[in-house]
């Protein structure tokens, strides 16, 4: 049977519907995903099914959602927290940083805190500074989390079941003009590991390394590309962290070439983790400096325009491989 | 108040209605993009509370800001060059609707973030304390600010340091889709100045004239050195959250019901049966203040943009 086409957002939502019915301890928590479905719609039609005990909308208090993720966790349960925008995780820090992904460690391995904050993160909705925020390079930076980043409808569900089940405390990006894009998705169960990248285009002159929408953006760049035989290979993250060298750098010992794409600002973003990677290990292989194109160091201006301009498009990408093919 | 001062406010409260009016036709025609929230059926709140300060007080704002802005004195021209992402505009196109700021009128800033707008009212009153200057902050922010624990630690701090700082919570029934009802275990959010030792004051936030006279008291209150006051303005919003809201949490019946009792029909009243105002005095100011917006949008449209090179100068002090 061909795979169903269903929207990113559906494939979140069926991640939690079957994870629900699969396992009384999952329950979702955050503000307003009950009747009115998630400031994005993700949770829709879930209180139906399962009622205002295990989806359950809370007044504005991040610091109080996260908190009571982390401790309803730690006495059996398995919370999916929504913070309703990625920039409002500043606000539940405390709780995320210094308590989910600290409290296994320091209580000597003896704790456990299986908890997913999901949370809407990027620009490109003319939000402006408060909610267009990319933040993920700050978490992947805490000792204990694990963050990922979609950018298929079928990763989001596969990589939502699989931090769902995780022991860990997660932290899952899910950017904002994903939510209505399509994709196959099979109707029976499956995973998608965290802490696997994936090659979603194979290429041999270069290698774009991204995740989240700059692994969609990479790839409308390799068809261009394509157009004028560069082939390009997109590499496709999905983990940040646990990060899988091992693919990363596999594709860059056969191209010789990286670009690598992501949506935060250039300065001490993700970006310069991955080419510290392949700089370290790859060295020998490089035909030319890795490249980095990330955000412009600046708060998310309203401006659509100006927007724009605040992170990678596809035609940087394109721009950026043939420069460095030149 | 004398009738002058009164048909000042009736001209502050038009002018926001069609601010917001025409911001939505705006954002229907893709003329304003992203996404804003509208004060309509708030108006009395922010035209009565401002009308208590002395032009020198400081305000701070909401996401839902456009009438604060507006009450405390703001240019509606460059908000409206605002909300079309323009240079001209207030914060020469980078903040939008969400992040007004007007530090010249003493209106410190909107906020995105619920309820983080509440230490910044609370540190302004702190500076105003130190700075001896006799000023005053009035402090907006709505019914889902007051459960964020930035509430809590900037009113206990306000009280315990006896600021001058008014809190003024606009307590428009619902925090995005979450009713009032649900998401406080007390009836009046004012309830709550108890447990600050401030006192907490319930208004009926349709009635200009009530709000006017609650927070003049709260004014005087702290600018004697008395410290803040909690008001809790009892008000609802005519339109959903935002401009994706599909007002599924409630009843056609409920919105109806509250728009019987609009604000400005309600001081129209006023001003008609009390005051004796002739009818077409008050439709004189409905025409002046519908002209002052067509302007704006004729001036926001003629705006430029800012270039990427000027919005990188921006991001640091020189």
């Amino acid at each position: 049977m061909p795979n169903r086409i269903i929207t990113y957002a559906e494939a979140l939502r069926e991640a939690m519907r079957e994870e629900m019915r699969n396992d009384a301890s999952v329950f979702l928590i955050g503000e307003d995903i009950g009747i009115y479905g998630g400031a994005f719609g993700v949770t829709q039609g879930l209180i139906e099914e399962f009622g205002p005990e295990r989806v359950i909308d809370t007044p504005i208090s991040e610091v109080a959602i996260v908190g009571a993720a982390v401790g309803a966790s730690l006495i059996g349960m398995r919370p999916v927290a929504e913070i309703m925008f990625f920039d409002f995780m500043t606000i539940c820090s405390d709780q995320l940083v210094n308590q989910a992904a600290k409290i296994r460690f320091m209580f000597g391995g003896k704790a456990r805190v299986p908890i997913v904050v999901r949370s809407p993160a990027g620009s490109g909705t003319g939000a402006a500074g408060h909610h267009s925020g990319s933040l993920e390079s700050w978490f992947a930076h805490v000792p204990g989390l694990k963050v990922v980043a979609p950018a298929t409808p079928y990763d989001a569900k596969g990589l939502l079941k699989s931090s769902i089940r995780d022991d860990n405390p997660v932290v899952f990006v899910e950017h904002k003009l994903l939510y209505r894009t399509k994709g196959p998705v099979p109707e029976e169960e499956y995973l998608v590991p965290i802490g696997k990248a994936e090659i979603k285009r194979e290429g041999k002159d270069v290698s774009l390394i991204a995740y989240s929408i700059m692994t969609m953006r990479s790839l409308e760049a390799a068809e261009i590309l394509a157009k004028e035989g560069i082939e390009a290979e997109v590499v496709d993250i999905r983990s940040l962290r646990p990060l899988d060298e091992e693919t990363i750098l596999q594709s860059v010992k056969k191209t010789n070439r990286a670009v690598v794409i992501y949506e935060p600002p250039r300065f001490g973003g993700f970006g310069a983790e991955v080419v510290s990677l392949i700089t370290e290990k790859a060295f020998d292989y490089l035909d030319a400096p890795v490249e980095r194109l990330g955000g412009e160091e600046m708060p998310p201006p309203y401006n659509p325009h100006l927007e724009r301009e605040l992170v990678p498009q596809v035609e940087d990408i394109v721009e950026t491989v043939k420069r460095m093919l030149e | 108040m004398d009738l002058q001062q009164k048909l000042k406010l009736y001209y502050q409260m038009l002018l926001i209605r069609d601010f917001e009016e025409t911001a939505e036709e705006l954002y229907m025609a893709g003329k304003v993009w992203g996404t804003f929230h509208l004060y309509v059926g708030e108006e009395a709140v922010a035209v009565g509370a401002c009308a208590a300060l002395q032009p020198e007080d400081y305000i701070t704002s909401t996401h839902r800001g456009h009438g604060h802005c507006i009450a405390k004195g703001a240019d509606v021209k460059k908000m409206m060059a605002e909300l079309m992402g323009k240079k001209t505009g207030y914060c020469l196109g980078l903040g939008g609707s969400m992040h007004i700021a007007d530090l010249e009128k003493g209106n410190l800033g909107a906020t995105g973030i619920v309820g983080s707008a509440i230490p910044i009212a609370v540190g302004a009153a702190l500076g105003c304390k130190l700075q001896k200057n006799g000023r005053v902050v009035l402090c907006f922010f709505g019914d889902g600010a007051a459960n964020t624990g930035a509430f809590h630690e900037a009113v206990n701090m306000a009280a315990i340091f006896k600021l001058p700082v008014v809190f003024m919570c606009e307590n428009n029934m619902y925090a995005m889709s979450f009713s009032v009802k649900k998401a406080f275990a007390i009836a009046d959010i004012a309830e709550r100045a108890q447990g600050y030792g401030i006192p907490g004051v319930v208004a009926n936030g349709n009635d200009v004239l009530e709000v006017y006279e609650i927070t003049k008291e709260a004014v005087e209150r702290a600018r004697k050195g008395e410290g803040p006051t909690l008001i809790e303005a009892k008000t609802y919003r005519f339109k959903g959250h935002s401009k994706s809201d599909k007002n599924v949490y409630r009843s056609k019946e409920e919105i109806k019901e509250w728009m019987r009792r609009d604000p400005i029909l309600l001081f129209e009243k006023h001003l008609l049966e009390e005051e004796k105002v002739d009818p077409q005095k008050l439709q004189e100011i409905k025409q002046k203040a519908e002209k002052e917006i067509e302007e704006a949008v004729a001036f926001a449209e003629a705006s430029e943009e800012l270039s990427i090179e000027e919005a990188r100068r921006l991001v640091y002090a020189e």
